[in-house]
Parts: structure tokens; sequence; C-alpha cells
């Protein structure tokens, strides 16, 4: 049974480690928002395909296309 | 295509489609009803930008859009003006790119918020936009050389939510750091709490079956070295709060939790030095970690409610537009406005208010004449008319007319910092109803160390080399688990109880105030009323002269109603509200302020009006008692006239909340008091509180009147719950035992209660008050439980029967009981 003192350490150092990830984890607040992740999930799946891509809020100032040249 | 016979509700906002209107939105091939242009607008960005799955998440329907008009989209270009912008948003290294924290209004599921992401992520120039499901705060990340703030939120307007920028000040970012600390603290002594237990478990098993004893006392050792940062870290909550109460000369329930945690812990530290004897360090770990989660989900409950309510307090800088370079009487062109923060604001600037703007700051009226609404102060929302010269107060607003005024005080001096001061005095010299655990745990400490006298007397003479043992696993095995679970499982769960109903509370005393409240005091206007004017009746007066037929009731409404298109006030929009008919075109149209509108239609020349106007105008007296209709009561009366003679009065009035009698009759039933506190006239609170049976009436009362006569109340004994809405309001909701504000009422009031309706049916507070006493009932049954529990175990503990591994058991056992109690809570059922 004298493995035990071997286990003994690494046990604590495995709590030890746990804790510290828990802490990081607080910390880079991850414990902010515990129901998004799960609507996020669900629902981010089918968008990819509708996405329309990238759309302006208003009219750009340039948006340069392949044919049109916009020669300012 | 046949025309519907039941209003098939639209397809957005879910309210019903008016019976003319045909508006539609294609969706997935389909043609979906609208009930309004703005409906139909957001509905087709949402579709046009690829966004159409909203309709197939969404879990409820969002609000009704308002309509985006110049005037809103103006004031959205002032966040992009500096003086603004260094209040919310943050730079980063590179100058371009900008963060802001908005806060989204109009989120009614998860769909939305999932929507507004998805959105703001899709224009071009915005980095990031992250939103939390939880508190509906969004954190936007964008370039400004390719898009502007007040793009970003036009852009959330358009798809139909507001946003508002957020500034989170210090208070709301301390009890954010607390809450990550609280979660520390619960994580720790969970994950170090686990370890323990197994070594414990070695350790009963050790009992039974033999253990080598330089095992034993490792396991000892790291046993406490594993406590030791749960004592010092997760337990210090404890210590620091009973600190406190000694030092305050008061005994609360985390006297008793520090006195069994550290006894527990300094025996079994003497106990591993010793290298014999018991150790009980898996119980100060469980203990600990029990307590930490029943109070984070007792906080969790209320942190949520007062997050949505105070940050809204802190939004909206009001943006005025000051005039440089005003002279008087002279009209000023736009080029020598500017947009500028209120915080900027000096005694003596020049300020322009339009129509539906609010008042930045108090003032004087220096041009213009208009209807300002004053609810502010008064609670009643009848615009009260001012002229040149007239003081005006900062946070009103501005109804009919532009107005030139000029700032006369500020900051301090204004009469919003005056409520406010109002508020927070009240707040610091609140009665506060001492909690049922707190009492009884001062008794359980005296009883339990006399107890642990005793015994330790006892077995000192009976046989000494037991006593210590046996003092301290009576000790050990009366910790105060039970006791301490009593209340906050309880409160927990009642808080999903009170969210079903909507009645959320912000503090923690609140549950336990409304179950020995004896007197409800309630607000009239937008508490027991709806808060809207509403037009009840039009009464035709007599056939007009030189026509066959009487105008009827409902022409006379479309008369109205044209004459009424273009006015702001709440009776012109109480009565476009009423009119299904198309408007007719009116000539000559003149308005005349806080008198009435006149205007020509088909060559007749109409009037609308107070009386005061019709005399001025027609050739009409008001001589015959036909007039005298119910003059003395709350409804306003407003005449249609021509040259010759008053054609119609039209009646509106605020209407009771349907489940107001209701609640007031229940209220009677269990023999509590009920009163009207108003700001209005006496004659309205009196009508309103002779209709509904209220005891009590009073009117014409200021904001530190009401405080005043709640306090009287207070000293003659009575527990106060109070019902209010608008900033009027919030003095006494500081002052009261327990207020209660209504959701859709100012933040102010919001700010300043213990509890919120958000469902804004006022019935709920009876039921609420039924929660409340089934809660404390459970309460009553937990401590008793805890008590029971610990009048066996003692014993039991002083005879030497109890080892450590039972006293574990015992602890736990009893938690469980006082969950499982608890969770009966669930069960209740509301009439």
């Amino acid at each position: 049974m004298d493995i035990i003192y071997l286990l003994l350490p690494v046990a604590l150092v495995i709590v030890l480690i746990i804790i510290g990830i828990f802490f990081w984890a607080v910390r880079s607040d991850q414990f902010d928002d515990l129901e998004g992740p799960a609507y996020r999930i669900l629902m981010d799946d089918d968008s990819e395909e509708t996405d329309a891509g990238k759309k302006p809020a208003k009219t750009p100032k340039t948006i340069v296309e392949e044919k049109n040249d916009s020669g300012l | 295509m046949t025309k519907k016979i039941t209003p098939e509700p639209c397809f957005h906002c879910g309210l019903p489609v008016p019976d003319n209107l045909d508006i539609h939105v294609e969706y997935q091939g389909e043609n979906k009803p609208m009930c309004c242009y703005g409906c139909q607008a957001v509905a087709q960005a949402i579709i046009d930008s690829g966004m159409d799955d909203f309709y197939k998440y969404r879990t409820s329907t969002p609000e009704k859009p308002e309509t985006i008009v110049p005037e809103f989209l103006q004031q959205l270009k002032a966040y992009d003006t500096a003086s603004v912008q260094k209040k919310f948003v943050t730079q980063t290294n590179d100058d371009n790119i900008l963060e802001v924290s908005l806060i989204l209004e109009g989120i009614t599921c998860a769909a939305c918020i999932w929507l507004n992401e998805k959105h703001l992520s899709s224009l071009d120039g915005v980095l990031s936009a992250n939103i939390n499901y939880s508190n509906h705060r969004a954190r936007v990340r964008w370039d400004n050389s390719k898009i502007h703030l007040s793009d970003i939120l036009e852009s959330i307007s358009r798809i139909g939510y507001l946003a508002h920028p957020y500034d989170p000040d210090q208070h709301q970012r301390i009890l954010e750091k607390e809450r990550k600390q609280q979660i520390k603290r619960l994580g720790l002594s969970g994950a170090l709490g686990m370890q323990i237990m197994i070594f414990a478990v070695a350790m009963y098993t050790g009992n039974w079956w033999g253990i080598d004893e330089t095992f034993k006392q490792s396991f000892r050792w790291i046993s406490l070295a594993l406590t030791v940062p749960i004592l010092l870290y997760a337990s210090s909550v404890f210590f620091k709060s009973a600190y406190r109460d000694i030092v305050n000369r008061r005994v609360g329930m985390d006297v008793p939790i520090s006195l069994g945690i550290s006894i527990a812990f300094i025996a079994s530290l003497v106990s591993t030095i010793r290298g014999t004897g018991e150790v009980y360090f898996d119980s100060v770990a469980m203990f600990t970690f029990f307590l930490l989660s029943a109070r984070y989900f007792e906080v969790g409950a209320r942190k949520q409610t007062s997050e949505a309510t105070e940050a809204l307090l802190n939004l909206k800088p009001v943006i005025a537009t000051r005039l440089i370079n005003y002279v008087s009487n002279k009209v000023s062109s736009v080029s020598e406005q500017e947009n500028i923060a209120v915080t900027e604001l000096s005694i003596g600037d020049y300020l322009l208010v339009r129509p539906g703007e609010v008042i930045p700051a108090d003032g004087i009226i220096i041009q213009g004449v208009s209807g300002i609404n004053e609810s502010l102060i008064t609670g009643e929302s009848l615009p009260v008319t001012k002229r040149s010269s007239d003081q005006v107060i900062g946070g009103s607003t501005n109804t009919e007319n532009p107005l030139i005024i000029q700032v006369n005080k500020l900051g301090e001096d204004s009469v919003l910092s005056s409520i406010q001061r109002l508020i927070d005095e009240a707040q610091h010299t609140k009665p506060a109803i001492a909690k049922l655990a707190d009492k009884i745990a001062a008794w359980f400490v005296s009883i339990l160390l006399t107890v642990a006298a005793i015994v330790a007397i006892y077995w000192y003479i009976v046989d000494a080399s037991q006593w210590l043992e046996i003092t301290i696993a009576t000790l050990v095995v009366s910790c105060p688990c039970a006791l301490s679970l009593a209340t906050p499982t309880a409160i927990t769960a009642a808080s999903g109880q009170l969210a079903k109903i909507g009645l959320l509370p912000k503090r923690a005393h609140a549950l336990e105030t409304l179950a020995h409240a004896t007197d409800f005091v309630f607000d009239k206007t937008g508490t027991l009323t709806e808060g809207k004017i509403k037009l009840e009746k039009i009464v035709i007066y007599m056939p007009i002269s030189g026509q066959e037929n009487n105008i009827d009731e409902l022409q006379a409404l479309t008369i109205a109603a044209s004459l009424e298109a273009s006015s702001e006030h709440p009776i012109a929009r109480a009565i476009l509200a009423s009119n299904t008919q198309s408007l007719m075109t009116v000539e000559n149209l003149r308005h005349s302020t806080g008198l009435g509108i006149q205007g020509t239609i088909n060559d007749n020349e109409w009037f609308i009006g107070n009386k005061e106007f019709i005399q001025q105008h027609s050739s009409f007296s008001f001589n015959t008692n036909f007039f005298d209709v119910s003059d003395l009561d709350n409804t306003s009366k407003v005449y249609l006239a021509t040259n010759e003679q008053c054609v119609a009065i039209f009646i509106l009035s605020d209407s009771i909340r349907q489940e107001a009698r209701s609640l007031i009759e229940q209220l009677h039933l269990q023999h509590k008091h009920t009163h009207l506190m108003s700001g209005d006239r006496m004659e309205s609170a009196i009508s309103i509180s002779d209709q509904l049976g209220i005891e009590q009436c009073l009117g014409n009362l200021k904001p530190e009147d009401k405080l005043n006569n709640v306090k009287t109340l207070q000293q003659q004994g009575a527990v106060v719950v109070m019902t209010g809405d608008g900033v009027n309001d919030a003095p006494v909701l500081a002052g009261a035992d327990l207020s209660i504000a209504m959701g859709k009422g100012t933040q102010l009031a919001a700010a300043a209660a213990d509890m919120i309706l958000i469902s804004n049916n006022i019935e709920h507070i009876y039921h609420g008050y039924q929660i409340a006493i089934k809660t404390l009932r459970i309460i009553k049954q937990n401590l008793s439980w805890a008590l029971l529990y610990n009048l066996f175990a003692i014993p039991a503990a002083a005879m030497g029967y109890v080892e450590p591994w039972l006293a574990a058991l015992g602890m736990s056992a009893s938690s469980l009981v006082v969950v499982l109690n608890a969770l009966r809570l669930n069960r209740l059922k509301l009439n």
C-alpha cells in the first residue's frame, strides 16, 4: 500500500489544477451567461445557409466589385 | 377576396389587424398579414437580411415596433458627438476601433437575442457583437471609420428593438465583482470538499474495519491542509458577518454558523496535532458548501430583477439642444444649435425643447406656449399649460409646441435631485422587520453554549477521558445547518412562484415583510388606473339647425378626430384612437394652446375644446343643466361645436384597472386596511376610491406628503405596503415597509421599490400576499424541524453515541428535509 504515498500528493496537485482552471473560467466571464450557449447551439447551424452575408448599414463609401471600378 | 370576419393577428407582433388594413409581408412563399406599417417594415427588414429563421425560433411575440420618424433618427445622431461618447464608449489600442455596452429593450425571448446578434454581426464595420442571454446586454466592437454608433443604434431599431448605450456605474461594477467572488468560493469549497470527503469516507470505513494508524494520521493532515483554504477564503464570509453582528451587539444567523464551523475546525485541528481523536473536516467543508449555494441562489433570484431596473436609470444621457448666441426675440437658425449632453449644461444656457421631447433641466420659459406633462410631480398625465416666464421642471415632457427655455437650476438644486434626496433619506430611516430566523438564532446560540457547558462539566466529572470528545461531538452535531438553510431555501422556492405571477422581489426582506403587512396604500394614476386617457362616451346634444338629421356619434367622432389629427395632446390621441373611419380634410386649421382647435370641414366651421374655448368662439351658451353631468369626477370633457351650437360632448377618463375591485375586496376579506394616496385632485381621487371601496382617500399630495402620511401610519404600528408607479411615488416607495412598483412605471420608482410587478396586474399583489403567507409558514416549519432535530441529536451526542460519520449524516439529512419542505412551495395553487 505504499503506492498511497504517491497517490496522495498527485491527488492534491490535481485538485489544485482543477481549482486553478475553475478560477480562470470565472475570471474570464464564462459564468456570466449560462443560458446563451444552449440557445446558440440550437440556432446557429441553420443560419449558416440562409445568412445573406455582410450587409452595409448605410450607403457604403465604396464597395469594390469585380466589374465596377470606382475611380476615386 | 372575402372580407375577414374575425381579426387575424399580425404575423409579427401578434396584435389584431384593424379591419380596413390590408398589408402583407411574404414569408417563405406565403402572404402574412401585418397590423401596421411599423410591423411590416420590421418584418421586411428581418426577412431581407436572411434572418427569417427568427419566426421559426421564437417562443413569444416581440413588442410592437415604433415607427421610425426623422426626429428619432436626429436624436440618435447625438450619440456620435464626442461629449456623449466619452461617457459610454471605450477606446482601444486602435484609434478607429471602439467598444460600447448596450442595453436592449423589447427582447421577449431567446430568438430576439439571436436575431439581434446575427443582425449586428452582419453590418459592415461591426467587428463583433455579443449579447448576454441572461441580462440582455450587448457588447459591440466596431470600426468607426466604416460605421458610426448612431448607425448601429438605427439598424437595431429597424428590426424592431431599442438599444441604449450603457455605462455600468460603480455600484454595478462592485455587484458584478461580488458575484464572481461568490461563484469562486462556491467552486473552491465544492472541489476541496469532495476531496476531503474521499478521505473522510476512508476514515469512516477505517473505524469499522481497521486502518493503519499511519495512514489515518496522514489522512488527517491532508484533510487539514485541504480545509484551510476553505476556511480562509470560502467561510470568511460568515466570519466577517458574525463579527459585525457581535460588534453591534446583535445575534444574526451567521453567529451560530461561524461558531459551528470554528468549533468543528479547531477540534479537528487539535485532534490532528495530538494524533488521536475524531476529525470533522468533512462537516466543515460540506456545511460551507451547502450554505454558500443556498445564499447564491437566493441572491441570484433578486439580482436579475435589480439589474434590469437599475440599469435603465443610467441610460439616456438626455441630449439637450443648446442655442448658441441666442438673442431675445430672434429666431435662431439650425446652424446655431448644438446637441450637447445634459451634464455639460451651465446656468443661463438657452435650450430649444421640441414637442415630444423631455425638458432637459429646470428652467424658465423665454419664448413659446405649450402644454407640459408634469406627471413627474403630480402623477397627472394631462398637460399643464405654461407660457413665457413660467418655471418648468427638468424631466417633464413638452407636448405641444416648441419652447425656448433658460436653465436656472442644475444638479443639486434641481427638483429631481430634491426628490432623490427624499428617496435616500427615506431608505435610511426605513423600518426593517427583524427576520424570524435571526430571532431564533439568538436563542439558539445561548441555549447551545449552555448545554455544551453542562455536558462538559458532567463528563469531566464522570469520565474525564471523554469529556472533550463528547462536548465537541455535541457542538458539531448541533451545527445549525438546517437552521440556517430554513429561510434561504424557502425564499428561493418562493421566488419561482413569484416569477410566475410577475411579482419580482429586489430585496431580501420583501417576502417576510409582505406576510406581516397590515395596511395597503395605492397610488391612483397608473396604479389603480391604466394611466391612459380613453374615450368613454360621446353624448350628442342637439340637432344642428338647418340640417334634417342629427349628426350621429360616429360622424361627430370623425369630425373631432380630423381636427385633432395633428395634436400630440393625450386627449387628441385618445379621440384619434377611437376613430375608425377615414379622416376628413380640414382647412384653416388653428390650434389655441390650452384651449382647443378650430378648422373648416366641408364649408362648416367647427370648434373642439374646453368650455372656455367654445364660449369664446361659439354663440352657444352653456346655461342648461345638461352640462352639469358629473362634473365632480374623474372625467375630462371636450366639446365639439359649430358657430351656433354645441353638437357633442366627448367624455374621457382614465379607466380603472379591471382587477382593482377584486384586489380591494380580497384584501378586506383578510382584514387589511386600504388607502388611496394621490397627487391628483381630491375629486378624482374620491371618485376612484368610492368606486373601489377603499377605506381612506387622500388627494393633492406632493411626494413628501405621501411619505409623511405613510410614516404616520407606521408610527401607529402599521406595516405598510405601498404600490405606485411615478417619480412622485419614489420617496414613499423608499420609505414604506414594503414597496411595489408597477412594471410599466417610471424607472426611478422601480429603483426605489422593493418589488416590481412586471405583469402590471394588480390582483397579483394579493397572490403575492398569499405566497408570502405560505412562505412564512414553511420557514416556521423548517425552523421547527431544525430545532426538533437538535432536540434529539444533542442528547444523543451528550450520551456519547454520536461519531463523526453520524454527525455528517445528521447534518446532510436535516438539510435535505429542509430543502424538500421548501420545495412544497412549488405546489402552491393560487385562486
